[in-house]
């Protein structure tokens, strides 16, 4: 500990232990405590203790409880918790009885204060930080602290409940922790008397009918078994298996989520990876016996499991599949793609959860798609992975939402009735549908897959947010799929569906609801970025009124729109999409388009526009736009010349992107990567006078000074690695043109420093290349990017300032208390 | 009578009503049966397959053959759509009557049928039509001529005059206003939330309570919300008017009526909006207002043609009171409550009461026109049909949902013009009617039968229809209903004076009895207690004795009532002690028998009796009585 803070220590612990004197804050109790952490993991504890002997006094001093607050009461315990993580340091505060008097029975517990969930927290996270070693595990024993950690467990606060439950298996792991080595796998009768004690509190708490406590049990296992991976763990499910067997002859279940939670947890355990034990029964006999509803996260969990029996891996996958099932078979007549509706057996309590209520409905179906959709990119999903029937199954299951449907009996009809208009389950379902499209679909269910699309996309009682899921949806279809062998264009499906779609989004880029706007918008770029070149997309895009309608978005109310809309021009033009620039005929077109863009970026009241202007721009810079190549100089000029004048700190980042853009163009890539193995150095080529006089023109260098006292970090810093690279691109020619001491140069430096306090008035000048490279070099860059990198708060973070802030605003609040007398 | 709205979608029988002479119109080839018979080719035109009647538009009226409408009391109105007969009723049929509505339904009522009556009258037609009627002929014809039921009883339409006299007869009420109907029930209107001034009923008396719910709403528009909670603990709902476009949501059709507006006009076309001159038109054009802007459609005129679009549009500002929250804010501030002030007065909003005189000096395109009527048969609509239904920039987009807007587009026929159909509904939907009855809980709910079904078109759609318990009683056209209830109590008045006169006593805790000895006065459904006369003077004249005697009727002293019941074994003590000896009690199944075998004698004891049975011993019937009366209360 640095001897500024042992020197404010004494004070401070006299506050904390002053009961007339309230720490403001909690926030700095906790930082406080965050800091002996980090001190005590550095140094011995015991030293500090004996070298602060003010902290053995505030320790003792919260024994005395009407002399404590609640607050510092729990910090109290949570500190002693730290300190005695330390074996010497425990054996130390334990001559002193401290300890027993903390955490004792004749301790905290019996104080009025007890009743404050704080305070019960901050007991079993003392107790927490102290069981580490084997005199704790004594302590522990002795003290009766076990007894009260069990009763914590139902505690009302579910915080204090958790922590309760945590440090059990704290305990129990610990006691366990030498045995296994010693012993390999001890039965249970054999371990040591804690670990025997909370293992027989569990199975007294599994055999127990009252709910709550049964979860306790189980939260407890699932935390051992997630955590504890030692051979031990292994005789522990022997030995409480049989009891969480029983669980399941209950009716109803009780705590089913806990259940599924142990057993995918135990099933997760790499101790259980080889052996057997029952295990695999048992989630079979849980998937067969739980609601649909809970049987899902079980099913799903069961197939992400490496090693998984086959047989298992099927009843998992068949419960999964089984709303889909109900929804499929309640629909159709006959089913058309086999698969699905195979392994439907005890599909009535499914039908049940789908029938009994619109909420249950749809969060089956939400669940149920959500978890497919989890499924399929993994690549050990099951197989086969029955794709048709799915498609069928979430089409249906689209169709109902929308009413299109006709279900063929009167399971379906209910179904129709109850799905109708559920924006969840379609979000869900179109989801879903979005993500089977990275698979192998048979040829005969994408255009009912197109069609379904479509209407989602044009009816008008879609929401905007399913209409932008549905607009993913069609983009991932369209984009996967497959091109006719030997043709270089679409499929048959292909162009009749663009010929339908474009009228769609043409109505939606018209929506009222700037959310639909702004999707459309979102879409029609991604689909023009892929699409731009084939011939069927052109034809259906210049035969339609999209382009124009793009244009004049430019100018909508809503500034997220007209940022989508920069962006969607932008990807037009790029690839000659633009209507009218098209035409060869209008060559202006395009300077419009350019001066449209520079006029927002001057004159958008708003950031989102500007920002997406500066990006295009960059964007265009990299791909040598054919408007941008035709006056690289003069583009970049005009740019950062807005830009610097821009308010919004994202802007002037994003125009220094842009300068970093042109003069990587100009100089060549920074630096080699500190990965790569370096090449033998090439001699540089020398600059030529015009190179250097255009890195060094004032619109660039005045713009990049500028930024780097900019009052916006990221401004700054993004400046300042833009000039270092430019000053390491030109070091090479310093000192053959040394410019000395002229007048520029001192006439630029006196600007710097003026900037730098902050007045930003005065221009540059027109200073010599020479004088901005001197100027360049003159500046601690490093130094700079050095004290950027560092936190804003860096400062105010240091042990000492929070020492001292603690103690001063016990000053304040002592002067407002004299105040008011 | 609940309502009288009119069906006019009879007029989508009939050929347009051009405003100017239209060639096509006129040079349509008259329709000839099968066997080339022509007779009818006067009265019948055949445009694109279809067949129409080339005669001044007529009207069905409602029902008249059930009963005898001069029997008619009261006539209750929901809202201005469902007063369109009115006219027929009142002027025709002897109906002599009063007729309640709000103000607001009145007037925009009155806007309503003026507007129907100047659409028909201003392009008189010479031609009226009635051969094909004839059953016989009818019967020979296509459809949906040949299927148009009560063709004999189409009517044309009513005259200014007829509307101004069947007007008189209303009586205005405000929302929670108590009407007495004949002392025999109370009705209430109640805010509808469906158009200003509409109402649903509330009809009852003291002990029934019948509610009639009609075109309400549950959406946030314009007029003033639904008022649910007094419709509570009715014994039966009466639920009529309901959304026609179940599966539309409002909401989302406003949504493509902006979309497609700015799509036809962004490519320089022409809108057309056939609408009444009130209602969802208000709330149009304030999304309208929100949205032109947004659109970039600032510069396109936005036209309203209507011969009453001005009172319409100035009637609605005025109307605060029955609008909704904050609306009513506005008028505070003061700021006119509808947004379409502002589009009017800058110009974006122009009104005329028709295509003739300044609108075509103003007229520019691209153009959104608002104009009626929905029906496509009569009115500026017609015009524009004709005007802009050849080019495919332009749009016609139906937002009334009163009629099939293919029926309506059939006299049009080939158009190349897009047409639209955006039904705007804010009627309650099923949802909301399951929503509503279960926080109404009526004891029963009446419906058309339509409602208990899933649409034909959709008889999957099992969320499409009313779901209820116990089911909705439904019935169809010329049904008739006994309502699930009986009328068991009546409410009578008791006079100061003579309830000052009684005395109660109190037999349980809580609960007093007095005897009441009055005359009961009926007159108009009220029923009073006054005061017994008092009995004649004996000086009084012999007369006026006798008239006395006639009124009321002879008021005897009247014995005691008694309450009480005879606990048997204290009853047997009181004998014993009062000498009578040998006494034997049996129990039976209603109460007791107690044997005075030395006496002969049998006291029949039960629940609501006591009987003595004794062989002509008067003298021992009468001491008995008095110790059974012992045991109970006298008053």
């Amino acid at each position: 500990m640095d001897p500024e803070c042992s020197r404010l220590l004494p004070a401070l612990c006299a506050v904390l232990a002053d009961p007339r004197q309230p720490v403001a804050d909690d926030t700095c109790l906790e930082k406080l405590l965050d800091w002996f952490k980090k001190v005590t993991e550095a140094e011995s504890s015991l030293l500090l203790l004996q070298e602060n002997p003010c902290l053995v006094e505030l320790l003792s001093h919260v024994l005395r409880p009407q002399d404590v607050s609640p607050r510092v009461l729990s910090f109290s315990l949570r500190l002693a918790g730290t300190f005695a993580a330390q074996e010497d340091c425990f054996q130390y505060l334990q001559q002193g009885d401290l300890l027993l008097g903390l955490f004792g029975e004749a301790g905290t517990l019996g104080w009025a204060a007890w009743n404050v969930p704080t305070v019960r927290s901050g007991w079993i996270q003392g107790l927490s930080s102290l069981a580490q070693h084997p005199s704790a595990l004594h302590f522990l024993a002795d003290s009766g602290a076990v007894d009260t950690v069990f009763s914590l467990q139902g505690d009302p606060s579910l915080f204090v409940a958790s922590a309760a439950s945590q440090l059990l298996v704290h305990i129990l792991a610990l006691s366990m922790h030498g045995e296994a080595v010693e012993h390999h796998s001890p039965q249970g009768s054999a371990w040591p008397t804690c670990a025997q004690k909370i293992v027989g509190h569990v199975e007294e708490s599994l055999r127990s009918t009252a709910a709550p406590q049964v979860t306790q049990a189980l939260n407890v296992l699932t935390t051992t078994f997630g955590r504890c991976h030692s051979p031990w763990t292994e005789v522990l499910w022997e030995q409480l298996s049989p009891l969480v067997a029983c669980l399941l002859e209950r009716d109803p279940i009780p705590a089913g989520h806990s259940l599924v939670d142990l057993l995918l947890s135990v099933a997760r355990s790499p101790v259980f990876s080889s052996a057997d034990c029952g295990l695999w029964e048992t989630v079979a006999q849980t998937l067969s016996r739980l609601s649909p509803t809970q049987a899902g996260p079980l099913a799903l969990g069961t197939l992400k499991l490496q090693h998984c029996p086959q047989a298992l891996r099927t009843q998992a996958f068949g419960i999964l599949l089984q709303p889909l099932a109900c929804v499929l078979k309640a629909t159709t007549q006959a089913p058309t793609s086999p698969g699905l509706l195979d392994g439907t057996l005890g599909g009535s309590m499914t039908v049940d959860a789908l029938l009994s209520s619109k909420s249950a409905c749809a969060g089956l179906l939400c669940q149920t798609l959500a978890q497919l959709e989890e499924l399929h990119p993994l690549p050990h999903r099951p197989s086969p992975w029955p794709q048709a029937s799915l498609l069928e199954a979430v089409v249906t299951i689209l169709q109902l939402c929308d009413g299109s449907a006709a279900p063929g009996s009167s399971v379906g009809g209910r179904l129709c009735g109850t799905l109708a208009g559920c924006v969840r389950v379609q979000r869900a379902a179109l989801d879903f549908l979005g993500t089977l499209s990275q698979g192998t679909s048979p040829q005969e269910l994408v255009p009912q897959v197109f069609a379904v699309l479509l209407e989602y996309l044009e009816s008008p009682d879609s929401s905007p947010t399913v209409l932008k899921k549905a607009f993913q949806a069609t983009l991932g279809w369209l984009l996967s799929s497959p091109k006719t062998p030997g043709c270089s264009d679409f499929g048959p499906h292909i162009p009749l569906f663009l010929g339908e779609l474009f009228p769609v989004l043409q109505k939606r880029l018209c929506s009222p609801c700037w959310e639909v706007r702004d999707s459309a918008l979102e879409f029609f770029t991604n689909l023009s970025r892929h699409w731009g070149g084939q011939a069927d997309f052109r034809q259906a895009l210049f035969s339609s009124e999209a382009p124009t309608l793009t244009q004049q978005l430019l100018r909508d109310p809503e500034s997220y729109v007209r940022a989508s809309a920069v962006t969607a021009m932008a990807q037009l033009s790029s690839q000659g999409l633009h209507a009218t620039l098209a035409s060869p005929e209008h060559p202006e077109a395009e300077q419009g388009l350019l001066r449209e863009f520079l006029n927002i970026l001057s004159a958008d009241s708003e950031g989102f526009p500007r920002r997406a202007v500066v990006q295009v721009f960059t964007q265009w810079l990299r791909d040598g736009h054919a408007e941008v190549a035709r006056d690289t100089e003069q583009f970049v000029a005009t740019v950062l010349q807005v830009v610097s004048q821009d308010l919004d700190w994202e802007v002037r980042v994003q125009g220094l992107e842009l300068a970093q853009v042109f003069l990587t163009q100009k100089l060549g890539q920074p630096g080699h990567c500190p990965y790569t193995v370096a090449l033998p150095e090439a001699p540089l080529p020398r600059l030529r006078p015009e190179v250097l006089r255009t890195l060094c023109q004032p619109w660039l260098l005045e713009f990049a000074f500028r930024a780097l006292f900019d009052c916006d970090r990221p401004v700054a810093q993004k400046a300042c690695n833009l000039l270092l690279f430019l000053r390491d691109k030109t070091a090479p020619y310093a000192g053959t043109q040394e410019t000395g001491d002229s007048p520029h140069l001192d006439s630029m430096e006196a600007a710097l420093q003026r900037w730098q306090a902050g007045e930003q008035g005065q221009p540059l000048g027109d200073p010599e290349p020479e004088a901005m490279l001197a100027v360049l070099r003159s500046l601690d860059l490093e130094g700079l990017q050095g004290r950027l990198a560092e936190s804003s708060d860096h400062v105010e973070k240091s042990p000492q300032s929070l020492l001292q802030d603690m103690l001063a605003t016990v000053d304040i609040l002592e002067e407002n208390e004299a105040d008011c007398y | 009578m609940l309502d009288c709205g009119l069906d006019m979608t009879s007029t989508l029988n009939f050929l347009p009503l051009p405003l100017v002479q239209s060639p096509r119109l006129s040079n349509l080839p008259g329709w000839s049966l099968k066997d080339g018979n022509a007779f009818l080719d006067k009265e019948l035109k055949e445009c694109s397959g279809h067949v129409f009647v080339d005669s001044v538009p007529e009207f069905c009226l409602p029902e008249t053959e059930l009963i005898d409408l001069s029997t008619v009391d009261v006539i209750l109105i929901s809202n201005y759509h469902c007063m369109m007969a009115l006219p027929y009723i009142t002027e025709h049929t002897g109906f002599t009557g009063t007729v309640y509505a709000t103000e607001p339904t009145v007037q925009i009522g009155r806007l309503l049928m003026e507007e129907l009556v100047n659409f028909i009258e201003r392009v008189p037609k010479a031609q009226s039509a009635s051969l094909w009627k004839n059953k016989d002929i009818q019967r020979l014809l296509p459809s949906p001529l040949k299927d148009a039921v009560e063709v004999s009883t189409w009517r044309r339409c009513y005259t200014m005059q007829e509307v101004n006299s069947a007007l008189s007869k209303i009586q205005l009420v405000g929302y929670s206003q108590k009407i007495e109907l004949f002392g025999a029930v109370q009705v209430t209107p109640l805010s509808s939330g469906y158009a200003l001034g509409s109402s649903n009923w509330i009809i009852q008396s003291h002990y029934e309570k019948v509610s009639y719910v009609s075109g309400s709403s549950l959406l946030t528009t314009h007029p003033q919300p639904m008022d649910q909670a007094s419709l509570k603990n009715s014994d039966v709902l009466v639920l009529t008017g309901l959304t026609q476009i179940p599966t539309a949501n409002p909401d989302g059709m406003v949504g493509e009526f902006c979309s497609n507006l700015a799509l036809t006009v962004r490519n320089g076309g022409n809108v057309l909006v056939p609408c009444y001159p009130s209602g969802v038109i208000y709330d149009l054009l304030e999304c309208l207002y929100q949205y032109i802007d947004s659109a970039g459609l600032s510069n396109i005129p936005f036209y309203f043609i209507s011969p009453v679009a001005n009172s319409s549009l100035e009637f609605s500002q005025i109307f605060a009171e029955w609008l909704c929250h904050n609306k009513q804010s506005k008028v505070y501030l003061p700021e006119p409550p509808f947004p379409h002030a502002e589009l009017i007065q800058t110009n974006k909003l122009k009104h005329y009461p028709s295509i003739h005189g300044d609108f075509s000096n103003d007229f520019r395109q691209p153009c959104v026109v608002f104009t009626g009527h929905p029906s496509l048969r009569f009115g500026d609509v017609v015009h524009f049909m004709e005007l802009w239904g050849k080019s495919s920039l332009n749009t016609v987009i139906f937002t009334e949902p009163d009629f099939s807007y293919l029926e309506a587009l059939a006299p049009y026929q080939p158009l190349a013009m897009k047409c639209i159909y955006c039904p705007i509904d804010t009627r309650l939907n099923f949802i909301q009617v399951s929503k509503l009855l279960k926080e109404v809980q009526p004891l029963h709910v009446v419906c058309p039968e339509q409602y208990t079904q899933p649409p034909p078109a959709q008889s999957h759609r099992m969320d499409l229809m009313i779901d209820c318990q116990p089911p909705a009683m439904s019935y169809r056209r010329a049904d008739v209903l006994a309502l699930p209830f009986k009328r068991r109590y009546e409410k009578i008045e008791i006079m100061p004076e003579l309830a000052d006169s009684l005395v109660p006593m109190e037999i349980k805790p809580g609960i007093s009895l007095a005897t009441v000895s009055a005359v009961l006065h009926t007159k108009d459904n009220k029923h009073v207690l006054q005061p017994p006369p008092r009995p004649a003077q004996p000086t009084s004249g012999k007369k006026r004795k006798q008239r006395v005697s006639e009124d009321v009727p002879d008021c005897q002293v009247l014995k005691p009532l008694l309450s009480g019941s005879i606990p048997v074994e204290q009853f047997v003590q009181t004998l014993e002690k009062h000498g009578f000896s040998d006494i034997k009690v049996e129990d039976t199944a209603k109460g007791h028998i107690v044997l005075l075998q030395e006496a002969e004698t049998l006291i029949q004891i039960e629940e609501d009796s006591t009987h003595i049975i004794c062989d002509n011993d008067e003298m021992l019937r009468v001491r008995l009585r008095d110790l059974v009366l012992k045991f109970l209360q006298k008053f």
